[in-house]
């Protein structure tokens, strides 16, 4: 067959040969191929713990993102109530940025779940392969003539190889994937450092004017409301202040006197 | 027959099927050739369905050397042409 499927067999053939060529003598092929078994797992288990280290870096700036998008939208809404539409539209902005870089993060962060799925079925096959071939290399060797034995032991060897090379493409794709995924969550990183998704009310470096009026706004909005909730609290009991007015000042203040007598029937 | 699909299992097929399969592989090279990403998809899932649905899968336990190996069933139509040149999924 000189397909597709032709053309990855024989590559993959040529793969497992050089990967076993190394040993002539069969109890050399059968020791030298369990030691590449070995290494191989563990080669497969450092690679499913990056791809898991690469997705949660990439699941980080996700939750990072997911908050400057709720205090942007903050942000926004304070600008519009207080007619500052300039303003909104910036919070704005840096929110639609967030956004779509979220979805982008999203859709990663998925693809390396899958990444881990699969490598990790990978390591499962290839554990179970190899555990074939440490007790059947015992059989070839109790049951076998050396002639026979090296006819079924490079025929094992040769089994457990393409299991290996198998898995030596998976995990070839999950680093291409991951270290993709890399180079996307460094151009995440350089946004949030250039303060693409800052806070806009942040001080900082990249503080521009239209911050420092949103701060200011903000502040004096803050003051604004402290004011009103007291203004609430002290204008409307202001027999209170009344009150307390005519004890200490009973004679010079004639209008607290005065609000304290017209309150007390009501209360 | 053992053909092994990669990056899944290896499957256990009757002999007499190795003319559809060529047939199957035959479309997915002439979709390649082609460059036509549709055509690439729709042959190539078809190919592996085809293997999957008419064989029986080689136990984890079972040492078997494949006869076949066909490309893991996530292969980009990029992939599957530089396949074709040597630069393929598995560096010589």
């Amino acid at each position: 067959m000189a397909g597709l499927t032709g053309r990855m067999s024989t590559v993959v053939k040529a793969k497992v040969s050089k990967l076993l060529d190394r040993a002539e003598d069969p109890a050399e092929t059968l020791d030298y191929s369990y030691q590449k078994q070995v290494e191989q797992l563990q080669n497969v288990k450092k690679g499913i713990a990056d791809v898991v280290t690469a997705k949660k870096r990439l699941q980080l700036q996700e939750t990072s993102l997911q908050q400057q998008v709720v205090k942007l939208d903050t942000q926004a809404r304070q600008a519009v109530s207080a007619g500052k539409e300039d303003l909104a539209r910036t919070a704005l902005e840096r929110k639609n940025i967030a956004q779509t870089e979220l979805q982008g993060l999203d859709t990663q962060v998925t693809e390396l779940e899958t990444q881990q799925e699969k490598l990790t079925e990978s390591e499962q096959k290839l554990r179970a392969k190899i555990e074939a071939f440490r007790t059947k290399k015992e059989v070839i060797k109790a049951q076998y003539s050396a002639a026979e034995a090296q006819v079924k032991i490079s025929e094992a060897a040769t089994g457990v190889g393409e299991q290996m090379a198998d898995v030596g493409l998976a995990m070839q794709r999950a680093v291409d994937k991951t270290e993709n995924m890399k180079a996307r969550a460094d151009a995440v990183q350089e946004l949030e450092a250039a303060g693409t998704f800052d806070d806009i009310t942040a001080l900082g470096p990249g503080e521009d004017d239209i911050d420092k009026q949103l701060k200011e706004l903000s502040s004096k909005s803050a003051v604004d409301d402290d004011l009103e909730k007291m203004k609430a609290e002290i204008g409307a009991p202001a027999a209170g202040a009344g009150e307390l007015g005519a004890g200490d000042t009973a004679q010079g203040a004639g209008d607290s006197a005065q609000g304290a007598t017209s309150e007390e029937p009501s209360a | 027959m053992i053909v092994r699909i990669s990056g899944e299992d290896q499957y256990r097929l009757d002999e007499s099927l190795q003319a559809r399969l060529n047939e199957l592989d035959a479309a997915v090279v002439n979709a390649v050739d082609a460059g036509d990403e549709a055509a690439f998809k729709s042959s190539f899932a078809q190919l592996l369905d085809y293997v999957r649905s008419n064989g029986s899968v080689v136990g984890d336990e079972e040492i078997e050397t494949s006869d076949l190996i066909l490309p893991p069933d996530d292969i980009t139509l990029a992939e599957a042409a530089a396949e074709f040149t040597g630069e393929g999924l598995i560096p010589d």
